[in-house]
């Protein structure tokens, strides 16, 4: 793919430049995507690459978080949306995809935790048990392998039956993070995992998100940059439901192909 | 994939057993209402409207009384209960005190639950002890009785639902409060209002316990409020259980009238009017 | 405001004009307020009238009131037992059937149907609650009856007549008419209210079992199901309040026979369906005030149990509403 020149026309066109050579977990191609007759995703094209850490960051109403949603098709919930364009998980298109079983593989994490109103314990093990995904013997274990990774284990392992909404917001969204990885997905979506926590409970899942993608591949919608340029290997810039711009995220910060792209970066609107 | 197979298979089949759930739930309206038309279409001629109850073995006669009587019972009841009704509920959600309100939105919620049969004691008690005989006041105190706390608790719900901001900006204009609420507020909230007073008149045009031993009945016509009146659901109670086959062609004929008006009155209101509060 | 007043007026008494004002406010002020004070009078009035006038059956049986079993007009001798059994038994059955009809329906129409369809069938759902008791007790009288004297009692009584309940000749009318006709009115109650509590399920909830990948129908059942518990429980306490209540259907099906019975083929009768028969023909004041006392012992368990209902659905946010 020929890189951008700078002087852009009005239209807002997107630019890939092509990633190293790392195996491609997620490819997006052509993707359009309609709410009824209104159109929010336009030709929307990329790759994610196995256990990186890519960001997507965006003005509010962009269409990252309702992009992040085709993912793994969340938003089948709403009635009357509409996908195009192949998005393919391992070379296998997700739309062809039981989509219960898609979402086993691609496992989400919300803006705001959403912990169901049980134990600490039956949270993380809601999806194993629903999924049949290990013998009763076994759930214990699991649990507790899924607390750890989720850097949550030593602060809950001696209240593992109390309610989950006796945690803090920060012990929350991690025990949210818990409950997903516990169904052992291949990549992670996070919409905004911490808008609503403090900077140290931010840092926290920020950290944890440094380990996990040893083990996974993980897509972070975000709205603070700087947490993008903290974290992920590479960023994508959406704009008005356009992909603007996608690059190693050293690259793209220091050197923006793209006007647009250096204008939110700089602050120029946001 | 078995497992996954079997719950896919699962959610279908539930999604089955609930709506035969909804489908029997649904239908039995569907038959209340065709089973009537059947039975009573028949009978609704020009005599059921104009004449009056034959004796007892008799076949032939009408209901005109018990549908004058009903309709003034209702009217007076609606005449009592509405004004009381809505100016308590203006009072709680305009000007209550947190505590008296309290109280009151709890008494009103008791008055709600009373049970039809209780309330129609309690207006035997109160009127017809003291008159020394059934009337249609009686009756009318009865009703109004279960018509106060839906009229409460309708106003006050859908006076709160206008926004604050139609009062300041009354206020601002330097109205005083009473002509504040009577101008913006009332009016934005009408249509709710009359659907909800429409839905309590249909209510109590349907009750039957209450009138048992209060209006009573009555062979004759009879419009004073000072004696007893015949009323069309207390017809149909006594028609149904007596063993003449003429009076059960009669309440047939009563009971799809009497239905025919009471879902009228909810349908009409709850397409028409729109119960959302103006904004 | 405008007011085509002289200006001298306007100028000269502003004191006048601010106690008019003043006073609007004041008297409309009293106006609601006295009214608000008399529903309140009136509640107290209700429970006044009631407790006096069962004050001479209450000071003659006291407490075995509730316990008695006999009930003779001409011995003079009451018992409310018979009479609490019919109408607990009666509104049993009829939950029994329509808890789990009401909850599936609910299901139906807040998870499952298309939101248009949804809508419509929740009106319709809706008016079921607004036919009149007395229409419902005609149609159980010349339906369901003969229905369950042949063949259903009988066929019941072929296949289950091992069970006490489904033992006994096959009048028709009794607890097991009753509890139909019960069932049928008290169904839009329960569906109403709990698919209010469905729908009040946050979404973020959902999606989140979905995100583990759970299944619409999982998602229902081990989510949402058990998020809304509260207000279905409640659902089902103002449906019981309301079946204890029911006067005229059951009036109509029961058998009016004060017995209490094991089977459900057999007559009875409720404490609502005794006052509707026996007031007007009530002959000694003690007999009166017996039916009376009947009434307050209705009052106060419907009391106690709307009131439950009230505080389960205060859980999902839904103040007093107005009774359908």
């Amino acid at each position: 793919m020929t890189a951008a020149t700078k002087s852009q026309s009005s239209a807002v066109k997107r630019d890939t430049i092509e990633p190293a050579q790392t195996p491609r977990k997620l490819s997006v191609s052509h993707l359009n995507f309609f709410y009824g007759a209104h159109q929010t995703l336009f030709d929307i094209s990329l790759d994610i690459e196995a256990n990186r850490i890519t960001a997507l960051i965006g003005p509010s109403g962009c269409g990252k978080s309702t992009f992040l949603r085709v993912l793994n098709r969340m938003n089948e919930t709403v009635k009357g949306s509409r996908a195009e364009g192949s998005v393919l998980l391992d070379q296998e298109n997700i739309f062809d995809l039981n989509v219960t079983l898609l979402r086993r593989r691609v496992g989400m994490v919300f803006q705001k935790a959403n912990p169901f109103p049980k134990s600490i314990f039956n949270n993380v093990a809601y999806g194993l048990r629903i999924n049949g995904l290990c013998s009763r013997a076994e759930l214990p274990d699991a649990v507790e392998n899924s607390l750890r990774r989720a850097a949550l284990w030593d602060e809950v392992k001696d209240q593992l039956r109390k309610s989950a909404h006796a945690l803090s917001g920060g012990q929350q969204q991690r025990l949210c993070i818990a409950r997903a990885l516990a169904v052992n997905p291949e990549v992670l979506l996070l919409d905004e995992p911490s808008s609503a926590l403090d900077p140290i409970a931010t840092s926290k899942i920020e950290e944890l998100l440094f380990e996990l993608k040893k083990s996974c591949t993980i897509i972070i919608v975000t709205h603070n940059m700087q947490q993008a340029a903290r974290i992920s290997d590479r960023t994508g810039f959406f704009l008005l439901g356009h992909l603007v711009e996608i690059n190693d995220t050293a690259a793209m910060f220091r050197n923006p192909t793209r006007k647009e792209t250096e204008d939110y970066i700089t602050g120029r609107f946001g | 994939m078995n497992r996954l197979a079997r719950r896919e298979m699962m959610g279908a089949v539930m999604f089955g057993l609930t709506g035969l759930c909804t489908l029997v739930t649904i239908s039995s309206l569907f038959f209340v209402l065709g089973y009537l038309v059947w039975h009573g279409i028949g009978s609704i001629n020009l005599d059921f409207f104009t004449q009056l109850p034959k004796p007892p073995g008799e076949v032939g006669g009408g209901m005109a009384n018990a549908i004058a009587g009903s309709a003034e019972i209702i009217f007076l009841a609606t005449l009592i209960g509405l004004p009381v009704g809505l100016l308590a509920g203006v009072y709680l959600s305009e000007y209550g005190g947190q505590k008296f309100s309290f109280v009151v939105r709890y008494a009103t919620d008791l008055l709600n639950g009373v049970p039809s049969i209780v309330v129609g004691i309690f207006a035997y008690a109160l009127v017809v002890v003291s008159l020394g005989h059934f009337s249609i006041l009686a009756g009318a105190v009865a009703l109004s009785v279960i018509f106060i706390p839906i009229a409460v608790t309708t106003t006050e719900q859908f006076l709160r639902d206008v926004p604050d901001s139609f009062r300041e900006a009354a206020l601002a204009l330097g109205a005083p409060k009473w002509k504040a609420i009577a101008t913006t507020v009332v009016p934005a909230a009408f249509s709710a209002l009359a659907t909800g007073m429409l839905l309590a008149v249909a209510r109590i045009a349907g009750e039957t316990a209450p009138l048992l031993f209060t209006s009573f009945s009555n062979q004759f016509w009879n419009l004073s409020p000072n004696q007893p009146a015949a009323s069309l659901p207390v017809m149909i109670f006594t028609y149904a259980i007596s063993p003449y086959r003429d009076w059960h062609r009669q309440a047939w004929a009563a009971g799809l009238v009497l239905l025919a008006l009471v879902l009228f009155i909810n349908v009409s209101a709850r397409l028409l009017l729109p119960r959302r509060v103006f904004r | 405001m405008n007011r085509s007043q002289p200006a001298s007026l306007t100028l000269e008494r502003p004191a006048a004009k601010v106690r008019a004002l003043v006073s609007g406010d004041r008297l409309a002020y009293l106006i609601t307020f006295l009214f608000a004070a008399g529903v309140l009078l009136l509640t107290a009035l209700v429970l006044y009238e009631l407790i006096s006038a069962s004050s001479l059956s209450r000071n003659k049986f006291g407490w075995s009131f509730a316990f008695t079993q006999v009930w003779n007009p001409v011995t003079g001798e009451f018992g409310a037992l018979p009479f609490i059994y019919g109408t607990v038994v009666s509104s049993l059955v009829a939950l029994i059937i329509a808890a789990p009809l009401g909850l599936g329906c609910a299901i139906f129409l807040s998870e499952l149907a298309p939101p248009r369809v949804s809508g419509a069938l929740t009106f319709v759902v809706e008016l079921l609650a607004a036919v009149p008791s007395v229409i419902y007790g005609l149609l159980a009288l010349f339906v369901i009856v003969p229905l369950l004297r042949d063949p259903v009692e009988p066929w019941l009584t072929a296949w289950f007549g091992f069970l006490p309940i489904f033992q006994g000749p096959a009048f028709g009318v009794g607890f097991l008419a009753a509890g139909l006709v019960l069932a049928i009115m008290i169904v839009p109650f329960v569906t109403s209210v709990s698919r209010e509590a469905l729908l009040a399920v946050p979404r973020d909830q959902k999606e989140a079992a979905l995100a583990v990948g759970a299944t619409g129908w999982e998602t229902t059942w081990t989510v949402v199901l058990p998020y809304a518990r509260p207000g279905i429980a409640g659902s089902i306490f103002l449906a019981l309040a309301r079946g204890l209540a029911e006067t005229m259907a059951v009036t109509m099906v029961i058998g009016n026979d004060p017995k209490i019975a094991s089977s459900l083929f057999a007559p009875g009768y409720s404490i609502a369906a005794v006052i509707a028969n026996e007031f007007t023909e009530a002959i000694t004041n003690l007999h009166i005030s017996a039916l009376i006392e009947l009434g307050l012992v209705l009052f106060l368990i419907t009391a106690v149990i709307n009131g439950l209902g009230r505080l389960l659905m205060l859980a999902i946010g839904r103040t007093a509403s107005v009774r359908v």
